[in-house]
């Protein structure tokens, strides 16, 4: 194994007895200080820890290392070469792993746990045995073998982190770097998180790892620790050498010791008082009977029953994806049971019960407060929902902010906040309507341990003094412990319910630990739970030495390709809708717009009344152009109906018209037409001066004036809108909706956080960028076909010209469209954004600008610029040209080559906004 | 009341959620100002630059006088080609039209032969051929009367026409386009607006969180639909008052008020609807894709970018259930001519039974359709 590294891994090993070396590293976002002037060895060929309080900096000086953001002031030396130099980070990247904070952040929902590992496997090069053998190890190791079908937005919030770091895992790095990789994940599990760790490194002996974490019983095993605390390093050494420096004998002490008082917030030693025993008949708060919730054919919760006492603290454990949250969704009514009732004091789960949920208050898993408010107007806004006194929400809101440690934080954004921060904000709003009953999923979750037991010390006042009841989910031990009655639940059952001192003494175990494994071994079988960590296959030293890292991999660029067809693939509803909306469309737009107007209103003010006259209306209204309404009364009548609407054309004939014109006395005809729309008004003009014209020659025997013109309406003999829209209308769709399609591809991924992929893997931009465009150019090709299907088939519109020469334009057009939709993502800032401005960056120069009722060269200013350079332009007259002119390929270069050029030109502005690292 | 309250309450957050936004609110200003701007002063008049060839076979006073008729603005001046250069020069669509003058054709005139021009109009540039075709017949007509008069004097017409052009006198195609402009902006933004701020709150969970306060849904929806609604409605104003009337100097001659009291009927149609859209979508991607499904045939079938006459009877009916036609009717009526509430009542009725629709739609399939969401 070691051979497989040769010559090269000597080099390697000399080369850093550091794995990362910081000097004067400071980073601030706005007026936040993250990082204040740190200088710091980070020793290579060990785990080292970085543990601190919330919002220190651990995560940011993670990113930082691993490139992932750009270094602001100082210097960051990564596996031996600055990271701030764009040769060398592109040179270490493959050799570095990092998983970012929050659940599954980097995995993409809609893709199966496989494929999210395959899709990583890919873009780190890996052949397809290679790949396959890797992820399953990977998967049985990590116990996600079970659950390699599932797409990851199913998974757990426990069951993504794991699969976050196998994503982490699949290329053997030499740098391992973990963002509090554990929290969320239960105590099974992260026991076998860290024999993955550990047989990993006995495999790769060169490897360092880094790990912020928030459990300082995992903390203890490491190699090396870094006691972070305001942007700064407070300590550093091996955990005894902290302990004994500190004297304490937890780490978790010396934690608080090490903190400056200012920072302990008053931290005491939890005290737990026993619940009082009730007086009399207990009195449920929550009663749950039989409660069961399927997907599908998956069973989440099986027959769940218990009963919890007002004010008791009951505690919800189990491993992840067991139905614990669902279970609490339940209760909120948030889902509907499949069968089983759940009563909360007394009275049936209702969900539109508005009284009930006043009483209940319910912190969900995930963050799921508003990011665009800031701390302080989320906890206002809540406060007010809940309808708390006007006069009391300022106190309210000060006493959580000091409670949960937010007072500095409050004009901040939760988007700037660790997860630690944000997992109190959560807490604190749960609580500002001061509930009778919380319901808390997993409350406590990569909180540091000094604002968890001061947290723990404001749930048991609740409790105690209150009697608030508190149904929680945890998966620390120690606050397990702290509950009045715990149950463990396994596979959608619960296992068993009672006190944790008393299910601990009935099995005779030493521990609380010891006993939840117990269970839940017995309840699945223990092979099941605890998959042998070392069987799997050894897995190989990679060959992927950094040399052979390429300026372009076509592999990466079919990585993403594949990536984003599977997401395609997944949403059939989006497939339809772009399938079916463009044949729906073709027909609205092909059948609707006609620039021939016919049926038009109109009515006469009659003032000769004669046969004369009479005549001369009828020439009007027997022609197809008109329909005569009932006759105008007078000139109020007249301006009346033209204001209204009713009719488009009014004539008045003079008192007198038949006389005078027997006389020869030039008797004048009025004609009023309604120019609120100037096209329409300009066509009924034509009509009028047409029939007028007819009436006179008529009238004088006389067929024509001294000259005629003979009109040959040519490419379209009958003058139909159809034949002249249908063409018009191909290059339409296939610019709005391939631009839409492509238009959330970046800023979805900055957005829901996976766009961490492209910072961190060596994935380039225009990889990236192609990748993401490729399967739209195929599905507009597509689209294309069945357009042209529809024209020649449905609408009999023939196509003259030859359909190669129609589908290559298409196909560097739709090139151009999806790079407009992916130019205008790289630089939105939301998908609302950058729906919109695809809205307005397509219908608008589309439909005006591009020839579609209006010739280019006429248009005007603005319009006649874009007209200029706006590829649908140019593609109307490859459509047209084809459709209707028979033109070939030598005619229509000049317009194919103007499309041409403008793809690169779209790509290479998205590749100049899109960054690779964040700022 | 407390309802009142919540509603107020959670539309201010829309607000906040808004202002975070800068690009948008970026692209909502430009739609409102530039936007219209560009759009009306892009657009040419119905008939402006055409582009014509002119193959004199003549070479007569006469011809000589037919190509100096056609002057800009209406055309662009006419080329001279041969007549073996037409079909190379329609095909490239560098003209719409070729008028070809035979030879002879002033000596025909004058002997009464009533010679024949030829007249080549490329059908495909369907918004010049009719109007242009029309143009160039009427011009050559009263250039050859003309003519031909000054050589032997003709009869004076008998019935004399005047024709008046009621709102609009000189057919300005930039007082149509600019509202029609403005008209689709307000569809597109209250449409995207709301139902992308549901999903956005779906895809976040904050929705979850909001459906375990003591809230009803219809708050929910009714917070979206007023400070969506509020946005646009303020940005209407100003585009009426200050591009519109000002920049763009159309002579506005109805009550603007009575227009933004439509604007607002309207908006509660199409936040409505697009409420409803986000209960469709599952996702953003989806929502994008069906707004354009959407928006395109409301921008294109509602009477403001072709006249419903034109239209067949079936999508005319079919389109009366869509806001935007009784929009796009009462703001011709309102702001051209001058139309009072007593006229327009009707479509201001039409657009609320709408809205009502939608927005009972979307409250009927609103919690089931957040739930479901994964």
């Amino acid at each position: 194994m070691a051979g497989g590294a040769g010559s090269e891994g000597a080099a390697v090993t000399a080369e850093r007895s550091w794995a990362a070396r910081l000097h004067d590293v400071g980073l601030r976002y706005g007026k936040t200080t993250a990082l204040d002037g740190i200088t710091l060895d980070i020793p290579a060929t060990g785990i080292v820890g970085l543990i601190g309080p919330d919002g220190v900096g651990k995560s940011s000086l993670l990113a930082l290392v691993a490139g992932a953001r750009v270094v602001q002031q100082g210097q960051v030396i990564v596996l031996g070469g600055d990271i701030s130099d764009p040769a060398h980070r592109t040179a270490v990247c493959p050799r570095i792993a990092y998983m970012p904070q929050g659940l599954g952040k980097n995995l993409y929902p809609t893709l199966s746990v496989f494929e999210n590992l395959d899709f990583f496997a890919r873009l780190f090069g890996q052949g397809k045995a290679e790949r396959h053998r890797r992820i399953a190890a990977l998967l049985a190791s990590t116990g996600l073998t079970a659950f390699a079908e599932r797409p990851a937005g199913k998974l757990s919030g426990g069951m993504k982190q794991k699969l976050g770091l196998c994503c982490a895992l699949i290329h053997d790095p030499d740098l391992l770097i973990l963002d509090e990789p554990t929290t969320g994940v239960d105590p099974l599990a992260r026991n076998q998180f860290w024999s993955l760790i550990a047989d990993l490194r006995a495999r790769r002996p060169g490897m360092s790892v880094l790990v912020a974490t928030a459990y300082m019983e995992e903390a203890e095993r490491f190699d090396h620790l870094l006691m972070m605390d305001a942007g700064k390093v407070l300590a550093s050494g091996t955990p005894s050498s902290i302990r004994q420096k500190t004297q304490c004998k937890t780490l978790e002490a010396a934690f608080v010791a090490l903190l400056p008082p200012s920072r302990r917030r008053g931290h005491q030693p939890l005290q737990i008082t026993p619940r009082p025993c009730p007086n009399g008949e207990p009195v449920i708060a929550i009663e749950a009977r039989e409660l069961t919730c399927r997907f599908g054919a998956f069973t989440a919760v099986d027959s769940a029953s218990f009963r919890i006492e007002q004010g008791e603290i009951f505690g919800f454990l189990g491993s992840n994806g067991c139905g614990k949250s669902t279970t609490m969704k339940m209760l909120t009514g948030l889902l509907p049971a499949t069968s089983g009732q759940a009563w909360l004091f007394g009275k049936a789960v209702d969900p539109n019960d508005l009284n009930i949920r006043r009483r209940v208050g319910y912190m969900s898993q995930g963050f799921s407060l508003y990011s665009e408010l800031t701390v302080r107007q989320n906890l206002v806004l809540h406060a007010q929902l809940f309808h708390v006194p006007r006069g009391e929400i300022p106190a309210r809101v000060a006493d959580a902010a000091q409670r949960f440690g937010l007072d500095e934080e409050l004009d901040t954004l939760p988007d700037r906040l660790p997860l630690g921060i944000r997992q109190r904000l959560s807490l604190a709003v749960a609580l500002i309507h001061k509930p009778e009953v919380l319901i808390l999923d997993e409350p406590t979750s990569g909180v540091d341990p000094i604002a968890r037991d001061a947290f723990w010390q404001h749930l048991l006042d609740l409790s105690r003094n209150d009697g608030v009841t508190i149904f929680i989910s945890t998966h620390f031990m120690n606050e397990a412990q702290r509950c009045d009655r715990i149950s463990f639940m396994h596979a959608g059952k619960v296992l068993v319910s009672g006190a944790p001192t008393q299910l601990t003494l009935e099995r005779g175990l030493d521990t609380l630990e010891q006993t939840f494994v117990e269970y839940l071994e017995e309840a699945a079988g223990a092979a099941a739970v605890v998959p042998p960590v070392a069987e799997p296959a050894p897995l190989e030293v990679p060959a992927n030495a950094p040399a052979r890292q390429q300026r372009f991999s076509a592999r990466r660029l079919y990585s993403y390709a594949r990536r984003e067809t599977m997401e395609i693939r997944r949403d059939p509803i989006r497939l339809t809708l772009a399938a079916l909306g463009t044949v729906l469309l073709m027909f609205i737009m092909g059948y609707g717009i006609s620039l021939d107007v016919e049926d038009l209103s109109f009515a006469a003010l009659d003032r000769d009344q004669t046969t004369t006259s009479q005549a001369y209306l009828r020439s009007f209204a027997g022609s197809r152009y008109f329909i005569e309404q009932a006759p105008l009364r007078d000139y109020a009548d007249l301006q009346a109906r033209l204001q209204s609407g009713a009719i488009a054309l009014a004539l008045e004939i003079p008192p007198n018209f038949g006389r005078d014109l027997k006389r020869g006395a030039q008797p004048t005809v009025a004609a009023w037409v309604d120019g609120a729309m100037p096209m329409r008004a300009g066509t009924i003009e034509g009509y009028v001066n047409g029939i007028h014209a007819s009436y006179l020659a008529e009238l004088t025997h006389n067929s024509g004036g001294l000259a005629g013109v003979e009109v040959r309406y040519r490419y379209n003999p009958d003058v139909q809108s159809l034949q002249a829209m249908v063409p018009a209308i191909i290059p339409l769709l296939l610019m709005m909706i391939p631009a839409m399609l492509t238009a959330l591809g970046v800023v979805r991924e900055k957005e829901m956080g996976s766009i961490i992929n492209l910072y961190v893997t060596p994935v380039t931009r225009l990889e990236f960028l192609l990748g993401k465009q490729l399967p739209y150019v195929a599905m507009g090709m597509l689209n294309f076909l069945l357009m042209c299907a529809l024209a020649v088939w449905v609408f009999g519109v023939p196509m003259k010209g030859s359909l190669l020469v129609l589908s290559l334009g298409a196909l560097v057009y739709i090139g151009t469209s999806t790079g407009l939709g992916l130019w205008l993502s790289t630089f939105m800032t939301s998908q609302i954004a950058a729906v919109f401005g695809t809205a307005i960056g397509t219908l608008l120069p589309a439909i005006q600008f591009s020839g579609l009722i209006n010739p280019v060269s006429s248009l005007e200013g603005f319009g006649a610029w874009v007209g200029k350079v706006y590829p649908t332009a140019q593609f109307l007259t490859i459509s047209r040209g084809v459709f209707s002119k028979a033109l070939d390929l030598p005619a229509l270069a000049p317009y194919l080559l103007q499309l041409l050029i403008t793809v690169p030109v779209l790509i290479g502005l998205s590749v100049v906004c899109l960054r690779k690292q964040e700022r | 009341m407390t309802s009142l309250l919540n509603i107020l309450r959670l539309g201010i957050k829309e607000f906040r959620s808004l202002y975070r936004d800068r690009a948008m609110l970026i692209l909502i200003v430009w739609a409102f100002s530039f936007g219209i701007y560009t759009a009306a002063s892009g657009i040419p008049e119905a008939l402006h630059h055409a582009p014509l060839a002119i193959v004199d076979e003549d070479q007569s006073p006469l011809s000589e006088r037919l190509r100096h008729a056609f002057q800009p603005p209406y055309f662009l001046p006419p080329a001279e080609i041969s007549s073996q250069q037409i079909d190379a020069a329609m095909d490239s669509g560098r003209y719409t039209f070729a008028l070809d003058i035979p030879p002879d054709f002033q000596r025909d005139v004058l002997a009464g032969r009533r010679p024949a021009l030829q007249l080549n109009v490329d059908a495909t540039q369907i918004g010049q051929a009719f109007t242009g075709a029309g143009y160039i017949q009427t011009i050559v007509a009263s250039e050859v009367a003309e003519f031909a008069q000054r050589y032997r004097g003709a009869a004076p017409t008998p019935v004399g026409l005047v024709m008046r052009m009621e709102f609009n006198p000189n057919l300005t195609q930039a007082w149509f386009t600019s509202v029609m402009q403005l008209i689709d902006y307000i569809t597109m933004v209250s449409i995207i607006l709301t139902g992308a701020a549901l999903i956005r709150e779906r895809e976040h969970g904050t929705i979850e969180h909001l459906l375990v306060m003591p809230l009803r849904a219809f708050e929910i929806m009714l917070a979206k639909v007023w400070s969506m609604a509020l946005v646009v409605l303020v940005a209407t104003g100003f585009a009426v008052y200050v591009v519109v009337r000002s920049w763009l100097a159309v002579p506005v001659i109805g009550s603007i008020p009575l227009f933004l009291l439509g604007t607002a009927l309207h908006l509660f149609a199409t936040t409505s609807m697009g409420i409803y859209l986000g209960t469709v979508a599952r996702s953003m991607p989806q929502l994008g894709l069906l707004s354009i499904l959407i928006l395109l045939p409301l921008q294109l079938l509602s009477g403001g970018a072709t006249p419903r006459e034109s239209m067949p009877e079936l999508v005319q009916t079919l389109m009366l259930a869509a806001p935007t036609t009784h929009f796009v009717s009462f703001a011709q009526g309102i702001l051209y001519r001058g139309a009072g509430l007593a006229i327009v009542w009707p479509h201001f009725l039409a657009i609320a039974v709408i809205g009502g629709l939608f927005f009972t739609a979307a409250l009927l399939r609103f919690r089931s359709a957040i739930t479901r969401m994964a």
